[in-house]
Parts: structure tokens; sequence; C-alpha cells
């Protein structure tokens, strides 16, 4: 048994909403090249993994780097597309789709990057940055059309419209941010991969974007997949986490059972080094040693329900699996 | 925890100010900052992006590039001696010797067409005289101990070989090679995935136990400042805005920005539903070519008096709060808070 089984297990058969985006068995293997390249070699960045995300929800993926956290991301906006598996939004099969058919779906599904200012031009206003997505998608007629569109799109995320005339230099890190939201937003996405859209501001312009993430979410009925290594911030912002290990997804849970009863060893470990902003607590916490003493076996990779909702490697539940 | 009030002072720094100009204008990047660090204490220093941390410390080492940086005055006492006046010998005795430091951008630290193990065996030679042999074998228990596996083997690749994560884990060994009296690290752990940041800060406590080392700890993470520091220090715009015992700043913030800063952060004591909104600090900091005559932070904070905008507050021993416990605020932050309570 390689796949989870979210979302079909017969409990939750009754009038489940149909999720967003479902993605199923999922990997990405890149070729090394070794040696003189006569023997191709794969690396797995990421394997066999399983998700379902539903509209208006945020999930989380945590893990350290390296762990295919982005792979993913990339993967299922087709950015950078699986060597195999199904992505499939909003019924349809991604990895199926024509180049033609793909631009229409890309409208719906947008993604955030960590460095705000790499992501704009810096040669481009960033109204007309704003504007481009509108543009290539033909979704306003007319310049004037255009202009009030994104004069709109500046208000939502709190940016004031006289300053669409402004290049990239003008603004300030948070500020570059919610630009490349505002763009994000444009083409009225239903899903949007935010890969670490938090990790290089300030810790008090965090929280404007974080702010703002849910605002819109509120208010568009986004679904987010939120890529951070803030380990507090995921818990905070996301319904449910997926803990990424070594490419596969050990643990996934609503965020109150997985910080609250994490059942991988990973999960433990990672949960124990994350730093308490509060001395009493980080002088009595004891942090947890190299993971160690998991299964291994040809189905110790596959997800088991432990209690509703939650899944976990049954590598993490030792002999009695 | 013994009182590290009644501990002979390490570093005293006086005043310290320095700028950056270029053709048409000056940054006042450092204006006056003064603390002391006693033997054995953990200073955690937290701030806005651009308030002056890095070149602070940078300024102590005489590593700031002059032009266009310049030092518009103070001093920096270590162990009794000025380090901004001694001559470039002594100072390069003291600097990676009893004082070692570990910076942000490793890949600007270390050399890349020498191998990490000459790296880490050449101040143990030129501080603690060590021989090739002895130098080798003790930094190979260095990357041990900063977790860089196969030690034994790679000792011998360059810089290039190594992943980011574990080329900073090869400056803290660098910096932590001749048992410093005092360790200075910015950023250190920024980069690095939480659990090898959980191991090096392990590592640095343990150090300070075994050889009772001084710390400058300087992170925007205040998870990281709550478990390591013994006093915090929060810095904007090139001042020092509050500074005292890591557990009675957290506790009873008396500065506006501090305030801001911990409010900034997810509260997760309440349940899932039941957590209030994050707190923003809306705004940004100040332009430091034009630094403001009052308060740095008064524009952007709600609770300035009138008085914040003009004149600049000193930095003192904030009433009702536990000794040491310095804050450079007009306004008093208990009786706003508790006014803004009843209102
Ligand atoms: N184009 C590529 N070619 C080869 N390996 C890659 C490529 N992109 C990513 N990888 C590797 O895949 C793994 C996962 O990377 P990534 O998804 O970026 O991790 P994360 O976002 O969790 O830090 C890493 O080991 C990385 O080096
Ligand atoms: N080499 C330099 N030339 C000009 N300005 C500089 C230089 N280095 C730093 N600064 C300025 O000094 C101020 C303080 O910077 P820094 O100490 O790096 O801040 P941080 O608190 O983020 O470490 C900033 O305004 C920065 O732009
Ligand atoms: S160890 Fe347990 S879970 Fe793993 S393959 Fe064997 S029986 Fe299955
Ligand atoms: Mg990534
Ligand atoms: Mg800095």
């Amino acid at each position: 048994m390689s796949q989870i089984e979210t979302g079909q297990t017969e409990n939750s058969a009754e009038k489940k909403p149909y999720p967003l985006i479902s993605v199923r068995n999922l990997s990405k293997h890149y070729a090394l090249r070794s040696g003189w390249g006569f023997k191709p070699s794969v690396f797995k960045a990421v394997e066999d993994v399983s998700f379902e995300i539903m509209p208006n929800e945020t999930l989380g993926l945590v893990g350290e780097s390296g762990s295919g956290k982005s792979t993913i991301g990339r993967a299922v906006t087709m950015l950078n597309p699986p060597t195999s598996g199904v992505v499939a939004f909003e019924g349809t099969d991604l990895t199926q789709q024509s180049e033609r058919q793909m631009r229409a779906m890309r409208k719906r599904m947008q993604m955030v990057f960590q460095d705000p200012y790499s992501a704009l031009n810096p040669r481009m206003t960033v109204g007309d940055f704003v504007a481009e997505p509108l543009l290539i998608h033909d979704i306003a007629k007319t310049a004037a059309e255009r202009k009030d569109i994104v004069a709109e799109l500046f208000r939502k995320v709190g940016l004031e419209p006289r300053y669409m005339a402004r290049f990239p230099h003008q603004f300030s890190g948070g500020q570059r941010q919610r630009i490349c939201i505002a763009r994000a937003i444009a083409v009225k996405p239903s899903f949007i991969v935010a890969d670490e859209p938090i990790a290089a501001l300030d810790v008090s312009i965090q929280a404007q974007v974080v702010n703002l993430l849910q605002d819109l979410q509120e208010e568009l009925g986004l679904a987010y997949l939120f890529i951070s290594h803030d380990l507090r911030m995921v818990r905070y912002l996301c319904h449910r986490v997926a803990v990424i290990w070594k490419g596969r997804i050990v643990e996934i849970a609503p965020s109150e059972l997985l910080y609250g009863n994490p059942l991988h060893p990973y999960t433990r470990r990672l949960l124990s080094a994350v730093p308490v902003p509060d001395p009493a607590i980080e002088r009595a916490r004891t942090r947890l040693p190299q993971v160690s003493g998991l299964t291994e076996g040809p189905d110790c990779h596959a997800l088991v329900e432990a209690e509703p909702g939650h899944y976990v490697a049954r590598e993490a539940l030792g002999g009695g699996a | 925890m013994t009182d590290i009030t009644s501990r002979p002072p390490l570093l005293e720094v006086r005043d310290l100010a320095v700028e950056f100009a270029d053709a048409d204008s000056v940054v006042h990047a450092v204006n006056g900052v003064s603390y002391t660090l006693r033997e054995g204490e953990t200073l955690g220093i937290v701030g806005e992006s651009g308030s002056g941390k890095s070149v602070h410390v940078l300024a102590m080492l005489r590593l700031i590039p002059m032009p266009p940086g310049r030092l518009a005055g103070g001093q920096v006492l270590f162990e009794g001696r000025d380090l901004l006046t001694l001559s470039d010998p002594e100072l390069r005795k003291i600097r990676g010797g009893s004082i070692g430091f570990v910076f942000q951008d490793p890949m600007s630290s270390l050399n890349p067409s020498m191998t990490v193990g000459r790296q880490i065996m050449e101040p143990l030679m030129l501080h603690l005289g060590m021989g090739a042999e002895a130098a080798r074998k003790r930094a190979i228990e260095l990357m041990d101990m900063v977790r860089l596996p196969d030690a034994a083997r790679r000792i011998d690749q360059y810089p290039h070989e190594f992943s980011g994560g574990q080329r900073q884990r090869i400056m803290i060994a660098i910096g932590l090679s001749c048992r410093p009296k005092l360790l200075i690290a910015d950023e250190a752990t920024t980069a690095l995935d939480v659990t090898v940041q959980a191991d090096v800060i392990e590592l640095v406590k343990e150090l300070k136990r075994e050889i009772g080392m001084a710390v400058i700890w300087i992170t925007h993470d205040l998870g990281v400042v709550a478990g390591i520091a013994d006093t915090v220090q929060v810095m904007y715009a090139g001042r020092v805005m509050e500074r005292g015992p890591v557990d009675d700043v957290f506790r009873d913030p008396r500065s506006a920005y501090t305030l801001g800063l911990l409010r900034s952060l997810p509260d997760l004591t309440a349940p899932a539903g039941q957590r209030r909104r994050l707190t923003q600090i809306d705004g940004a900091p100040p332009d430091m070519r034009f630094p403001p005559p009052g308060d740095p932070f008064a524009p952007r904070n709600r609770y300035a008096t009138p008085r914040c905008l003009t004149e600049r507050p000193p930095l003192e021993q904030a009433p009702g709060a536990a000794p040491g416990h310095l804050a450079a605020a007009w306004y008093d932050l208990p009786s706003v808070l508790a006014a803004e309570a009843l209102s």
C-alpha cells in the first residue's frame, strides 16, 4: 500500500466538500550525471506524495531545507511538472493538459516567493507589473479598465494606488511582497502557493503579510499551500500541516493535532527544536536527539490514520503496525 | 543563576557612533551606543533590519571599510583596553583569539582557495601556538562538535564542497576554536535549519558553562534570544531602545517598539480559533541620512507623546522595573497600557 486515503475514508464519505486540489503519488526525480555521464543516476527529490487541499483551506508544508518543499510547490502548479503522479485541480488532471489548456488553468493558481525583490522587474513600474497578468490572460479590455483593476488590487493589499507609477526599488521589503501578492490575486485565482513568503521580512513586517494573506483568504475564498520554516507561524496560520522529510510526507494532520500530538519521531524532533519567545519555557525545554528506531520495510512509508484526520508514516508506529 | 551584575565587566562600549558617507549624504548608522557586557554574560541583540546591529559589532572589531565608513566617536574597552585605538598587531592578537566571531555570510568570510581544515587550524596555530599536528587534531574535533559529518575526511575539502549550512558551521567552529572570552555571533544560525540551530545553540551554551565565555548574539528571532540570552538589548535606528534581564524585558517591555515586536508574533497560548490577530507595526523606519530629532520610533508609535517627536529620550532605568532594566521612552508604557485596557 503506497497511497494515502485522505478524504476517501469511510466515515468521511458522507458529503465532504470536493477538494480543490488533489495530489496523488506525486514524485519528482532529477537525473544526476555521474562520472562521464554514461551511467545516469536518479535523485528522488520528492517521492510518492499525496495530499488534498479544500477550497478556502491553508495547508502548511514544513521540513528542513532540501526536504523537497519547493519542489512540491512547483510541481503542483506545473511550474516544474512532476515526474509521475496526478495533480487534480478543480477536477482536471493538470499532468494531462496540453500547453494551451494549461495556460487557462494557470490563471487559477498562482505563486508567491520568498524574495519579493527578485520576483519584481526593476525596470517596470509596479503598476505595470501587477497589470501584466491581466494582459496575458486578456482580462481587461482597455488600459483604463486595467488601471482601475490595478488600483483596486493596490487597495486590497494595503498600498496606496498612487504608488502605481513607482519602481520596485522605492519600496520596502514588506511593500514589495504585497505588490507580488497583488499580482498573484489579479487573475482571481482560487489557489496560491506561497513559498517562504515571510522568510526575508522583518519580524514586524511578517505580521502585515500574514494578516493580509488571512484577510484575502476570507474575502476571496482562497486556498493556500504555505511553505515555511517558521513552525510557530505555520501553526498560527494553517488549518492542516504536512511534515516533509527526505522527499516524503511523514505526517499530515490538522494543525492542533500535529502540534499537540506529534507522532512521527522526525516531527517530534523538529518541534522540539523550535525556539519559543518565552524565557521560562526555553529554560525548561528538552530537545530531542536524531531520529532513530524507525522500522524498515516495503510498506513503511505508507500513511496510516492514527486518529481522525491525523496520518503518520507506518514506520513511526513501531513493530505493532 | 548567579547575579550577572556582580561579575567584572569584560566589554564596555561607550557612545559608539558610526557613519557612512558618500558624495552627497551621510548615513548615521550607529548613534551613541553604550553598554557593558560582563564576564560570562550572554547579550542577545534584536532589532529592525538596518538598525545598526551588524555595523556596531563590525566597528568594535575595526572591520568596517573606511571609507565609506567612519568612526564618529566612542570607545570600546575590552578587558580595559580600547580596541578602537590599539595597534594593528595588538588588535590582531585579540581578534580571532580572545574574541571569536561568526558573521551572517560564510561565503564572504571563508577563503575559497584554502581547505577548511587550514582555515580552522590557522587561528589555533596563530593564537594558541599549536603545532600543525595538534591543530589538525583539534580542527577535526571542532568539526565534529558543530556536527559536520565525516570530519576526518572532509577537513581537506574546500568551502565550495560544503552546503551553505555546513559552511556556516565551519565558521562557527572557527569562531569557537580558540575558546574565546567573547564570542560575537551575527545572525549566525539564521540560515540553518531549526534542528541544526538548536544543536549550535546547545554547543554555545555548553562552552559557556565550560569556559565561562561571554556572548553577543545578534538575531531577529525572539525565540532564540529567549533561549540563549541573560540580557536582551533592542535596537532601532542606530540606538538602544531598551535593555535588561531577558525575563523582565519579555514580561514587562517598556519600549513601544519592543512591545510591537512581541505582539507581532503569534500567541499560541489561546486555542485555535480564539487567537488574537497579529499586531502589525505599520510604517517604516526613518531614513538614517536624516535622523529624526526625537524618539526615532515615535512616528510608528501609537503611544507617542508630543515630546517624543521633538526630544530624544535618554536610555534610563525604567521606573518600577527590575534593576538594570533600561528604556528610552518619554511615555510610561505600563500606565499607557493600563489606561488602554480600561477604555
Ligand atoms: N533542478 C534540480 N536538479 C537537481 N536537484 C534538484 C533540483 N532542484 C532541486 N533539487 C534538489 O531537490 C531537493 C529538494 O529541493 P527543494 O524542493 O528546493 O527543497 P526545500 O524547498 O525543502 O528546501 C534538494 O536536495 C535539491 O538539491
Ligand atoms: N558599507 C556600507 N555603506 C553604506 N551604508 C552602510 C554600509 N553598511 C551598512 N550601512 C548602513 O548602516 C545601517 C546599519 O546597518 P546594519 O548594521 O547592517 O543593520 P542591521 O541592524 O540590520 O545589522 C543601514 O542603514 C545600512 O544601510
Ligand atoms: S515494518 Fe511494518 S510497516 Fe514496515 S513493511 Fe514491515 S510490516 Fe509493513
Ligand atoms: Mg525551498
Ligand atoms: Mg545585520
